[in-house]
């Protein structure tokens, strides 16, 4: 069974960044009986997220948010587009993980909007940064606006949705980047290996 | 003497009091440090730690001149420091001046070292704060020669080589200043002190213990592993700060703004859900010695404990304050911290007990490399 969290990044409650993450739950399971879903709302969490921007470190709740992302086999990144981009209470949120914390993670990528005009955030504000973070991104990206929300037909929102669902559920099957975090310390780098050798 | 070392470690910063927007001048705040270091004589600690900074708002650039300045004026006071930075200090330097610091204070002195507070700090001596690491390694293993050697012939990556140098003057009673090292992320640190038989310093203040409790424990197991004693008897030291009170309500009053207001946490968390989720204890006298006997209970037992009193913009009259309630419960830290430590964990090192151990055990003199024959190089890959 893969685990996979969901992060919604919604600020609002009701949110349509929540509903968007409830569909790709949703259809995750509708397409595996093999892959759980957890999802976690940042909304909850943005004092401890600020918090921890400040202190440097998380306070118990968001530390055990932080543990359980860590430990996915699998992420859902929505998140709703402000200004061109994703809110800063998540950039803040990925900002308290360590630096190496979702290497080699697939991870789905999703986000709502108030127009369709939004819909390339996803390619020029999200994909760069689970890039930097060397996750392996699924290659179908799921944006919705509001008008999304009653369109039907061949690209509709919930073929998209069926479509990334799927793509994740593939890759989690996968031998993935062969590459994960790293928390041992390397007892046999060069600069550990001189500690204990004055000559060298 | 004492098994277990309490003492005072200061960041050194100029820092405006919140309460009524004073700020002190450096020439104030190099003052109070003096005062304060003296005060903590009088309340019967044992060690008084300065850090080293390069960068306002801090004052302490020059640690060994405020530390003879100290040594001169005191008795009893181990001086150290909180910490020097091998990195970017030149390792005959610092050799020397400690050295120095040693012969003048009669052996009250040891020192704490570590990397830098800002990336800055290497550009301005010249160095790659990429190689911060190896600069550590490199410089300390040249600083161990130049004390336990009286004639060192050497060459590295980062230093200029020496060929027959003597650093003068030569450790008091050939007993180098015991070295502690303050780390809390690097695993090369934590082993250059095992390999050593070094102190290990987790500074313990600003984030949940469990963030130093791996490498701590790392540390205690590389000890044993180089056989210097087992992994209880590795020497730790931890930090630790406090605002204290007889009623508990009145220390959390005062110490608010304070905390509210501090560089380091100030308006992120309240006062009440970082005092539960690090060592920073604020209340009573009672829940302050409860807490910190905790320590030994998750660290395991260890020999040195200093407390950052002085920052966050306290005045000078509300750190003596603090300083006095400390003193009062001194006598019960140190009888509660004796009860519970067994007699296998060896007492804090000095610069006594030192010197009788090496008399009683002399280590074989290290075999010096004359400076007439040329230096053996090792190939050293990039």
């Amino acid at each position: 069974m893969s685990r996979v969290v969901a992060i919604a990044a919604g600020l609002n409650d009701p949110s349509s960044t929540r509903m968007l993450a409830d569909r790709l739950v949703e259809s995750i399971g509708r397409q595996s009986g093999d892959v759980s879903v957890e999802v976690v709302s940042l909304r909850e969490l943005a004092h401890e997220i600020t918090d921890a921007a400040l202190t440097g470190f998380a306070a118990p709740r968001l530390q055990g948010v932080i543990d359980q992302v860590v430990a996915a086999d699998g992420l859902v990144v929505v998140v709703p587009i402000f200004k061109a981009s994703y809110p800063g209470l998540f950039k803040s949120f990925i900002d308290v993980l360590d630096a190496d914390a979702l290497i080699g993670k697939p991870v789905l990528l999703a986000a709502s909007g108030g127009t369709a005009r939004h819909s390339l955030a996803i390619d020029h504000a999200l994909r760069p940064l689970f890039a930097y973070l060397q996750t392996l991104i699924v290659p179908t990206g799921v944006f919705a606006s509001s008008y999304d929300w009653g369109t039907e037909g061949a690209n509709a929102l919930g073929a998209r949705v069926d479509r990334a669902a799927a793509e994740l559920i593939s890759l989690l099957k996968g031998a993935g980047t062969g590459r994960a975090p790293d928390d041992e310390f390397d007892l046999f780098s060069e600069s550990f290996l001189k500690a204990s050798n004055p000559d060298a | 003497m004492t098994s277990m070392q309490f003492g005072l470690f200061t960041v050194g910063d100029v820092t405006t009091d919140p309460t009524n927007g004073t700020t002190p001048t450096e020439h104030e705040r190099i003052k109070n440090t003096i005062t304060i270091a003296k005060k903590a004589e009088e309340i019967g600690l044992d060690v008084f730690a300065t850090g080293e900074h390069h960068n306002p708002p801090f004052v302490p650039s020059s640690p060994t001149t405020t530390l003879a300045y100290i040594a001169a004026q005191t008795e009893k006071l181990i001086l150290s420091t909180s910490t020097t930075q091998i990195t970017t200090n030149d390792p005959v330097k610092i050799a020397e001046d400690y050295a120095t610091l040693q012969h003048l204070s009669d052996g009250r002195r040891d020192l704490m070292l570590g990397r830098g507070n800002t990336a800055p700090v290497y550009p301005w001596f010249g160095y790659d704060g990429a190689k911060a690491v190896e600069l550590t390694v490199e410089h300390y293993h040249l600083l161990r020669r130049l004390w336990d050697e009286d004639v060192v012939s050497w060459e590295g990556q980062f230093r200029t080589p020496l060929q027959g140098f003597t650093a003068t003057p030569r450790p008091l009673d050939g007993v180098p200043p015991f070295v502690w090292h303050a780390n809390i992320r690097t695993p090369e640190v934590a082993e250059l002190a095992a390999y050593y038989g070094d102190g290990f310093f987790a500074n313990n203040i600003f984030w949940p213990k469990e963030h130093y409790i791996r490498l701590i424990n790392f540390y205690r197991q590389r000890y044993e592993h180089y056989g210097h004693g087992t992994q209880e008897q590795a020497i730790v030291g931890l930090g630790g700060q406090f605002y204290i009170r007889k009623n508990s309500q009145d220390a959390v009053n005062e110490f608010r703004p304070y905390f509210d207001n501090a560089p380091v946490y100030g308006h992120g968390p309240s006062l009440e859900d970082f005092s539960s989720q690090t060592p920073l204890t604020v209340g009573s006298p009672q829940h302050f010695i409860e807490k910190t006997l905790a320590f030994a209970d998750y660290f395991g037992d260890y020999q040195r404990q200093l407390f950052l009193v002085d920052h966050a913009g306290l005045p000078l009259k509300l750190v003596l304050e603090q300083l006095d309630e400390l003193g009062e419960v001194l006598p019960t830290l140190r009888a509660e911290f004796d009860a519970r430590r067994p007699a296998s964990v060896p007492d804090a090192p000095t610069h006594a007990s030192r010197v009788a151990a090496s008399l009683a055990s002399p280590v074989e003199p290290v075999e010096t490399r004359s400076p007439v024959e040329p230096v053996e190089t090792t190939e050293v890959s990039a």
